[in-house]
């Protein structure tokens, strides 16, 4: 589950790794919002490069790089299907309009992924949680959210031991057509829903 | 054939489970690797299905190098069953549960049938044919995942901490089974930390440490060298140390069978006694 990694927290000394969480978190949250707002290439663009020097500064490359390769498949997606229905819809001719539009779409979703991965790479789950308390949130809610975000590691753990034991069963994920791949699925989500069940009972 | 070359390997987090590990199994062999936690055995075992690939040097299966292979291709030969069988069953029944393995392997439907009903005699499972998985026991769901790798009759198989959670009587139908494999010329390999269990079996143990292979060799000779063991965190089976503390009085120090320490015990007071 290379994209999990992408969100799981590990102690570096960086400037980035000491701000205060809700600077990062009102980060992330304003990329989000500018990222919808937009709907052109070049704005897009520039959001997405603009995170690159926080990543390097934060010293979490490699985590960052793999949690983008691991939003690549979904993002491939967003191109295709944005792709096919604007050259649908302009009477079945490529038109720059439509690669600009989908890859522009294509952008957003991975603007979206890289801002959220650097505030989750770089944020201690217990920091997060003083913080929310301190924003005056309610307890119940800063607990919740905590063991959430806590849990998440401990799920990509299990879900990567369950893949492979399905591996090791002959299952092929990367294998057949859209439908197909989707089902291939379906033998790690079910043992991994039952544990996450189970644990929490 | 298993042959390890000096393989390192170093997980994403960057802990470097393995520093230099060469090993080789013959085909038949019967090998239990042993070693505290976090000592790299359960890493080592995934290079031999390809599930992890050495960041250095290389594992051939068969002569074949597993990076060359997909973990579908060498499964077909090597099969794995994990500690936690609740990390692979998925399916409505337990038939439907042991046919997975088969349908993904592409066997055809009359070939799938045969299989089934083989494994499920083999394991004594047929009257949960129709059972779910999920409504067993843990020592049934063992079974049923276990079950369900040797539907497909690989030439190899690995069991990871096969003896976890299971009372005498299931390790000791664990250890029949495991010797019937060996005796029709399967490569069987555990991974486990039972020392009792081993010196039941008296396989080839290879011991490791920190991502090293310590100790390589005959149970009898690893498992009755409390010095190696103890690196390991292990101890030697009980046998072993009542014949290591009794070795002054001229005992054999290799002692780890129960059968084969009773022999010699008969015989000395025997002597005595004429």
């Amino acid at each position: 589950m290379s994209f999990f990694d992408g969100l799981r927290f590990r102690r570096v000394n960086s400037p980035i790794h000491n701000l205060d969480p809700r600077v990062k978190f009102i980060y992330a949250c304003v990329i989000f919002a500018v990222a919808i707002i937009f709907w052109q290439l070049l704005p897009l663009a520039v959001l997405f490069v603009m995170q690159i020097p926080l990543v390097l500064i934060a010293r979490v490359k490699r985590e960052w790089i793999r949690s983008m390769k691991g939003a690549a498949f979904l993002a491939s997606i967003i191109f295709l299907t944005n792709f096919i229905f604007s050259f649908i819809s302009s009477g079945y001719v490529v038109t720059f309009v439509a690669l600009e539009y989908a890859l522009a779409m294509t952008l957003r979703f991975l603007v979206l992924v890289g801002s959220f991965s650097i505030f989750f790479l770089t944020t201690s789950p217990d920091h997060l949680g003083l913080a929310l308390e301190q924003s005056k949130v309610p307890y119940e809610f800063c607990f919740a959210f905590t063991t959430a975000v806590r849990f998440v590691p401990v799920l990509a753990e299990e879900a990567q031991t369950i893949m492979d034991a399905q591996k090791a069963r002959g299952l092929e994920l990367e294998k057949g057509n859209f439908l197909k791949r989707v089902r291939n699925y379906i033998p790690i989500l079910i043992p991994l829903i039952i544990s996450a069940i189970r644990r929490s009972l | 054939m298993i042959e390890v070359e000096d393989v390192h390997f170093t997980y994403p987090s960057g802990v470097e489970a393995l520093r230099g590990v060469s090993l080789t199994i013959r085909n038949g062999e019967f090998v239990a690797i042993m070693g505290e936690n976090g000592a790299g055995k359960t890493t080592l075992v995934k290079h031999f299905n390809g599930l992890l690939k050495p960041t250095k040097g290389r594992v051939l299966v068969d002569g074949v190098e597993t990076t060359k292979v997909s973990v579908a291709t060498l499964a077909r030969k090597v099969g794995f069953v994990f500690q936690n069988p609740d990390h692979q069953l998925f399916c409505e029944t337990v038939e439907e549960e042991i046919a997975f393995a088969l349908k993904n392997f592409g066997f055809s439907q009359d070939v799938i049938e045969k299989r089934v009903e083989w494994a499920l005699n083999l394991l004594g499972l047929s009257q949960y044919r129709k059972t779910s998985p999920f409504m067993l026991s843990g020592g049934e769901r063992k079974r049923v995942a276990l079950a369900s790798v040797l539907a497909w009759d690989p030439k190899i198989l690995i069991l990871d901490e096969p003896t976890i959670g299971q009372d005498y009587q299931q390790k000791e139908k664990l250890r029949q089974f495991i010797l019937q494999m060996n005796a029709q010329k399967k490569t069987v390999i555990i991974v486990t930390h039972d020392v009792e269990f081993v010196a039941e079996c008296n396989p080839r143990v290879v011991l490791m440490r920190g991502g090293k292979i310590v100790a390589d060799g005959e149970a009898r000779k690893v498992l009755t060298n409390p010095e190696m063991l103890m690196q390991a965190s292990l101890v030697p089976p009980q046998i072993a140390q009542i014949f290591l503390n009794l070795s002054d009085l001229g005992f054999p120090k290799e002692v780890i069978d129960v059968y084969e320490a009773r022999e010699i015990l008969l015989k000395t007071f025997g002597s005595r006694e004429q």
